[in-house]
């Protein structure tokens, strides 16, 4: 694995295990590092711009303007607004899934049955629809706002006819991404495993968050160079920040 | 399912011309059919439930359940709850977009120039019947309720290692996409504007709607 960057220094780090919905604000200016605990996580995230609630990640914006169907560095993710809300800047990984969705309740109950809170206590089976809306209402978001989402670590693969299949093993124990944010966004997190994994057994996997002060953002910026599409999209975050967008 | 179109069934005939926004309700058991009358036009619909638009068309929920990114007859398309909203039940065209989404003058600032905003687009259309539309019974409804929608007559194709491109469309004239209600449902309706790439082969033209029962 490649060397692991700290940035400008971490200024926090937390773990939680599978089956888990987080939400919180990640600032403009700082690095979100998603970690792949025991490999095989899948994390849902969805992001909400915190100023203007409804711009949100956008997954047509983002596939069309990289001509990309998955995420990995140097990718950006796009709002619906045409501005970037965080880069891909790190992937030991490779892969990221934005075109699986998320599980829901009646799913999880066809593949894995029923085991209840009153059952299991915490860990009881979780879905990542009912993860995601309880901390999207936390902010005073809804079901609107649960759109096409990415899947950090996981790999759909799509055929030439346009099958869609599950790969398994995508991502391996102590996999990361690193996002560097370029929009202060609310991010919700489900660690539910992904709608399609085959797997029969319920048995998501932990993940850890740490945030790091991020470098500055050079005009050579892989991810800013990486396409017109980009560097216009930044330039577009810029504006909205009241920053010369030409720096 | 299998019902063979009836003209004297017709409950509603529209042409809409490209670059307009259409919304309209299909009773459930009812047919919707989409013509595609000059051939390459991309139509970018969203559906919600017509009692409750918090139940809408979902992208992901409909390609993961079929396990097939394109639509096509015998494609259900689902709810973000799950459910079936429709069925395609007849498709003389073959394939029909599922992740390219619809153009809009911020996103057409980062595919194309920073000048191009004030260029017309399909989310300003989905916005005009949103918000002004005598269509749109429930005036409540605004951006929050755009998400990923489907572009019929449309072609985007991935590959296994992942790129994804626009491709000229397989549409020709008189091609049509039909389906059948399984809810009442509410069509949202951009008719493609889109000069800028070949989705509509750079010629935005007139489809017609057609509800029949």
């Amino acid at each position: 694995m490649a060397e692991v960057s700290e940035y400008n220094g971490l200024i926090w780090k937390e773990s939680f295990p599978g089956g888990a919905h987080w939400s919180g604000v990640i600032r403009r200016g700082t690095v979100l590092r998603l970690t792949d605990i025991e490999g095989g996580a899948n994390i849902a995230m969805l992001m909400n711009n915190i100023e203007v609630k409804n711009e949100r990640f956008n997954m047509p914006d983002t596939l069309k303007a990289q001509k990309t169907a998955f995420l990995t560095t140097p990718n950006m993710c796009f709002s619906d607004m045409g501005r970037v809300m965080c880069s891909v800047i790190a992937d030991s990984c490779g892969w990221h899934d934005t075109i699986g969705g998320i599980s829901n309740a009646a799913m999880v109950e066809r593949k894995y049955g029923v085991k209840t809170y009153q059952q299991a206590h915490n860990d009881y089976y979780k879905n990542a629809y009912d993860g995601l809306i309880n901390e999207l209402s936390k902010w005073g978001l809804n079901s609107s706002d649960i759109v096409p989402n990415i899947n950090w670590f996981s790999k759909v693969r799509v055929e030439d006819d346009g099958a869609m299949t599950f790969i398994e093993n995508n991502s391996k124990a102590g996999d990361y991404v690193d996002l560097r944010f370029e929009m202060d966004c609310i991010v919700s997190l489900s660690s539910v495993q992904h709608a399609m994994d085959p797997n029969a057994e319920y048995k998501p996997k932990p993940i850890e968050l740490s945030v790091f002060k991020a470098l500055p953002v050079a005009q050579d910026d892989p991810c800013r160079i990486h396409r017109g599409e980009n560097e216009r999209a930044y330039y577009n975050t810029k504006v909205f920040y009241g920053e010369n967008p030409n720096d | 399912m299998t019902e063979k179109f009836d003209e004297s069934r017709i409950v509603y005939r529209e042409v809409v011309e490209a670059g307009k926004p259409w919304m309209h309700e299909v009773k459930a058991g009812q047919f919707f059919r989409i013509v595609d009358l000059e051939g390459n036009e991309a139509v970018d619909t969203l559906f919600y439930n017509a009692t409750d638009h918090d139940e809408r068309y979902s992208a992901t929920d409909t390609i993961r359940e079929q396990g097939n990114i394109y639509l096509t007859t015998g494609s259900v398309l689902r709810s973000n709850l799950g459910n079936p909203m429709l069925t395609i039940v007849d498709d003389t065209c073959g394939r029909h977009d599922t992740i390219g989404g619809a153009c809009s003058a911020e996103s057409n600032t980062v595919r194309y120039a920073i000048e191009k905003r004030h260029m017309h687009s399909c989310r300003d259309s989905f916005l005009m019947a949103l918000g002004s539309c005598s269509c749109n019974h429930d005036k409540k409804m605004s951006k929050d309720d755009l998400s990923s929608n489907i572009n019929f007559f449309m072609n985007v194709p991935v590959t296994p290692d992942g790129h994804l491109d626009f491709d000229d469309g397989i549409s020709a004239p008189g091609r049509y996409v039909e389906m059948q209600a399984h809810m009442d449902t509410l069509i949202l309706v951009s008719n493609c504007p889109q000069l800028n790439n070949p989705c509509n082969g750079y010629n935005p033209t007139p489809v017609e709607m057609v509800i029949w029962e």
